[in-house]
């Protein structure tokens, strides 16, 4: 409550006259880190860094299906084989891209900005801790990162069999990751997966950790803020499938280099048995990118609905039921792989069930709006944006787990609309919605909300329009990881490539947004957001000074036990 | 090819059709009696099933075995065949030509989409009503509900509701699919190499059609799409059941054919095995599905459904031979372990690699432009 935080307020300032602000110099501050809120800004600095480029890469394909017949990827060729290229070196290049494009979005991007990032920067200050629990550990997974991703770029520039970078998708399917690929580009992609996933177990460690063990006085699991639930429940998904993709890639790596046969049939392996250990880690990976999304957007609802969520209990076991389902339903991936048919039935239904859990999250969104009073500020709208997208995602979602019906879509553009919506849509909006929500809370400085708004609609507008006509393209047949197509498909096509025009125009104002707040952006007060903003952090000033929480608050349970989500009954006394 | 061809032969065709679709309507009739699983235990138990399809008028005549003289031209369908492709701005799927597309292009029309739609509409139409209702002008004392739990319960069991609804005829979708084919189906290999695609005839003689795409200028030149026209088809009968088996050489393929609903990896060292039965005569279209390297998009597919007659024909023009009435119901062995038995000299046995002629693998390829 907003009493509440001003008493907090008070109380802090007390300590800024003592060592809590004391910062390292430049380098020992942002190189050697253990500070919780340094390594969340390290992490979404990084994240961003590599949405550009992963971005621009989306930008390179976007141009090379702008119509039939390859266009750009020659040039592109170029750039990565360093002069003449022949045509198979400028299609390996598009596969070079598609690869790049997956690993970066999703290893380098969303993990980062999500975990790294908000999860670093508010875990331990919506449980009312000083730090997380290892703050050294915490500064190696960010650059365990940072190296990951250095291997993934120097991948793109040594021979991956054709030509430069290695062109086997991001899900690096054997036997073309193994006998497929010749040369050192794809044990470089590995080795980044290998680096970013040491990574993401050990910050997993570390908030399962930091939650378990560091919550303030008084909060009890069931008063945790939803976000804390997410970020939770993905590092449980993280540390539980992570060893089985480092399992799955280190016997890629002994299959390519030192002679075992784990994935090739004629020393009696198996293809296939690569692709389970892959989507074993590879469905929860995808829950792993939302989770905390979900986590973001309940925290936001709440706060411009000036309403506690709906369902606080259904929210968080919720995301535990979809953390739990999303390990056994896997092969829904591998449809087409030549499954057993009762295997085929049985991932058919389970994944289905997923349906509930994220129907019950969706439904208690909208609940928690009924009855509010809304405001709609930049991070609301981006939320709104989020609750639509990600259910038009959710139902082609479902559509896709019938067996017999994905074995007319599976790897086609129907695959990719759909986890563009989940994704591109989902995840992506649930960012921008939690870096305007936080952003003044990080720097101090407002950003411009009618940017944040300019940035929304144009965001909004571009992604539809690339995304929506892929279903379209995925209906007619079109596969995916196609650098050129046949005519009849250049129609939806061209007009997609114009959305990636708007999307790209919309994060300019992004990119203005920050640099406008950081250059002449006004101070931003504590609680900005008024008196629906109630979790802990909001009883800091903004920025919080270096180390927060010297002295711990104490949450006490003034209500019944409905009546409030997470802490919003923190008092300090 | 020329229509005047294609109308000579209409009423052959029209004969063959009708036959073929008795005998699809004969599985049918047991299929209402029982379950999927035992309907086609019981199809491949009962001898009549395999001995009445397989006497055709043109079958017997090569019934000892022997190939005829006249065999070498062979007439492709031409453009006005084509019925399986993409169409320009198209937002649907593509007309379906084989019973388990029909059936589940009704459950996608019928049943998912409807979900689909309904379902973001409602979310779409909830969210603007709280948007315009419940703003702070219009509503400036928020409630304090965070609880009902008659609603949380209606609205976790309403979704398992309509998931249940869905799975009923997904799984039925899926029990077809997998139905077993009968014993004198037509076994048909489709191997995925880098980056073309091998179709192998082990029931006829093991002869294996190497099939390239055909460059752009070649298959406009033929009123064809390009990048989905290939030199050689994978000539299979119509109305009759293909034992469609796909396997990889190299690397994962997968073969998929969109009008057909039927989608199936190439996976090295696995021999994948789906029942096929394609309704009408006419040119099918289909892409490689999986990553597989660098010419990933250009390696498509295609089918050319002919009359069984026509189909024999091709057969013996590529070599190959009619097996007689006593091969025909032998055990359906796996077209990879089985021996090739082509009485013709030179002809490649099933399985057999392609050799570098046979296989210009990027002789159609035109340079980038750029």
């Amino acid at each position: 409550m907003a009493t509440t935080a001003d008493t907090f307020q008070a109380h802090h300032d007390e300590h800024h006259h003592h060592d809590a602000d004391h910062k390292p110099a430049f380098f020992a501050r942002w190189f050697m880190s253990t500070n919780h809120k340094d390594i969340g800004t390290l992490y979404l600095i990084f994240a961003i860094m590599a949405g550009i480029v992963g971005g621009a890469i989306s930008g390179f394909m976007r141009e090379e299906l702008r119509e039939p017949g390859l266009q750009i990827m020659g040039q592109v060729a170029m750039w990565l084989n360093g002069g003449a290229f022949d045509f198979d070196q400028a299609t390996h290049t598009w596969n070079v891209l598609i690869t790049a494009h997956g690993l970066i979005m999703v290893f380098f991007m969303v993990m980062p900005a999500m975990i790294g990032g908000f999860g670093n920067w508010f875990v331990p200050l919506m449980i009312g801790a000083p730090d997380m629990a290892f703050p050294r550990m915490n500064n190696i997974s960010f650059w365990l990162t940072v190296a990951g991703f250095c291997s993934l770029m120097f991948s793109l520039f040594v021979p991956g069999g054709v030509g430069n970078g290695a062109g086997t998708g991001w899900t690096v399917y054997a036997p073309l990751s193994t006998s497929g690929s010749v040369g050192p580009a794809v044990d470089f992609a590995i080795f980044a997966l290998h680096l970013a996933g040491a990574g993401s177990i050990l910050g997993a460690t570390n908030f399962i950790t930091t939650i378990f063990n560091m919550r303030a006085p008084g909060m009890t699991l069931h008063k945790m803020p939803l976000f804390v639930w997410s970020v939770l429940v993905t590092a449980f998904l993280l540390l539980l499938a992570l060893p089985v993709l480092a399992a799955a890639i280190t016997m890629l790596i002994t299959d390519r280099n030192f002679g075992t046969t784990f994935f090739d049939p004629a020393g009696g392996g198996d293809p296939v048995l690569y692709q389970h250990l892959f989507w074993f880690f590879g469905h929860p990976e995808v829950y792993i990118m939302i989770l905390p999304g979900f986590g973001m957007i309940s925290q936001i609802i709440a706060t411009f609905s000036r309403k506690p969520v709906f369902g606080y209990l259904g929210m968080a076991y919720a995301m535990v039921a979809i953390g739990v389902v999303g390990f056994v339903v896997w092969a829904h991936h591998m449809y087409t792989t030549g499954l057993d048919v009762n295997t085929k039935m049985y991932f058919t239904a389970a994944t289905m069930v997923i349906a509930v859990p994220t129907g019950i999250k969706i439904f208690s969104w909208i609940a928690t709006m009924w009855g509010g009073s809304l405001e709609f500020k930049s991070p609301m709208v981006w939320a709104l944006g989020f609750i639509f997208l990600f259910t038009v995602g959710g139902v082609t979602g479902v559509t896709l787990a019938n067996g017999g019906v994905d074995d007319n879509l599976h790897d086609t553009y129907y695959v990719v609309a759909h986890f563009h919506y989940v994704l591109s849509m989902g995840a992506v909006f649930s960012i921008f919605a939690g870096f305007y929500y936080w952003f003044p809370k990080m720097s101090g400085r407002w950003h411009s909300e009618l940017l944040a708004h300019l940035h929304f609609w144009g965001f909004f507008i571009g992604v539809n329009v690339i995304f929506f006509p892929m279903h379209f393209l995925g209906m007619q047949g079109m596969p995916r990881r196609y650098p050129d197509y046949t005519p009849a498909y250049a129609y939806w096509n061209e007009i997609a490539t114009y959305g990636y025009h708007i999307m790209a125009a919309s994060m300019l104002l992004f990119f203005v947004n920050i640099a406008y707040a950081l250059i002449a952006g006004k101070r931003a007060p504590g609680n900005y957001w008024g008196e629906g903003a109630t979790t802990l952090e909001w009883s800091l000033s903004s920025p919080p000074p270096f180390h927060q929480f010297e002295t711990l608050p104490v949450i006490e349970d003034h209500h019944s036990h409905h009546d409030h989500i997470g802490s919003s009954t923190a008092t300090a006394h | 090819m020329i229509p005047g061809v294609f109308a000579r032969k209409r009423p052959h065709l029209l004969a063959l059709f009708l036959a073929a679709f008795a005998f699809l309507i004969a599985p049918q009739a047991s299929f209402a009696q029982a379950q999927a699983e035992s309907a086609s235990v019981a199809d491949r138990a009962s001898p009549n099933v395999a001995s009445e399809t397989e006497p055709l008028a043109e079958a017997a005549e090569a019934s000892t075995g022997v190939v005829t003289e006249a065999a070498p031209t062979f007439d492709y369908y031409g453009p006005e065949m084509i019925k399986g492709q993409p169409e320009p701005g198209n937002w649907d799927f593509q007309g379906q030509y084989s019973e388990d597309g029909d059936f589940a292009l009704w459950m996608h029309d019928a049943i998912l989409l409807p979900m689909m739609v309904g379902i973001s509409l409602l979310v779409l139409g909830l969210l603007l009503w709280v948007v315009t209702r419940y703003n702070r002008r219009a509503n400036v004392v928020p409630s304090k509900t965070s609880h009902n739990t008659v609603i949380e319960v209606i609205w976790t069991l309403v979704p398992v509701l309509i998931l249940v609804a869905i799975a009923i005829p997904s799984i039925t979708l899926l029990a077809r699919q997998y139905e077993s084919p009968s014993e004198d189906a037509v076994t048909i290999k489709a191997t995925g190499y880098q980056w073309y695609w091998g179709f192998t005839y082990p029931d006829y003689g093991g002869f294996e059609i190497i099939s390239n795409m055909k460059d752009e200028a070649e298959a406009l030149a033929d009123g064809e799409p390009p990048q989905l026209a290939a030199d050689k088809r994978m000539v299979v009968p119509v109305g009759t059941e293909i034992r469609l088996q796909t396997t990889g050489a190299d690397v994962i393929h997968s073969f998929g054919v969109p009008s057909l609903w039927f989608k199936l990896d190439a996976v090295p060292g696995r021999l994948n095995e789906r029942r096929l039965v394609i309704e009408e005569p006419g040119i099918y279209y289909g892409q490689c599905m999986e990553l597989c390297g660098a010419r990933h998009a250009y390696m498509p597919i295609a089918i050319e459904a002919r009359p069984r007659a026509e189909f024999e024909a091709w057969v013996l023009a590529q070599g190959g031979t009619i097996p007689g009435p006593d091969d025909a119901p032998a055990p359906p062995e796996p077209a990879g372990l089985q021996e090739p038995e082509s009485s013709i000299e030179g002809a490649p046995g099933a399985g057999a690699p392609p050799t570098e002629d046979t296989a210009p693998a990027g002789g159609a390829m035109a340079a980038p432009t750029t």
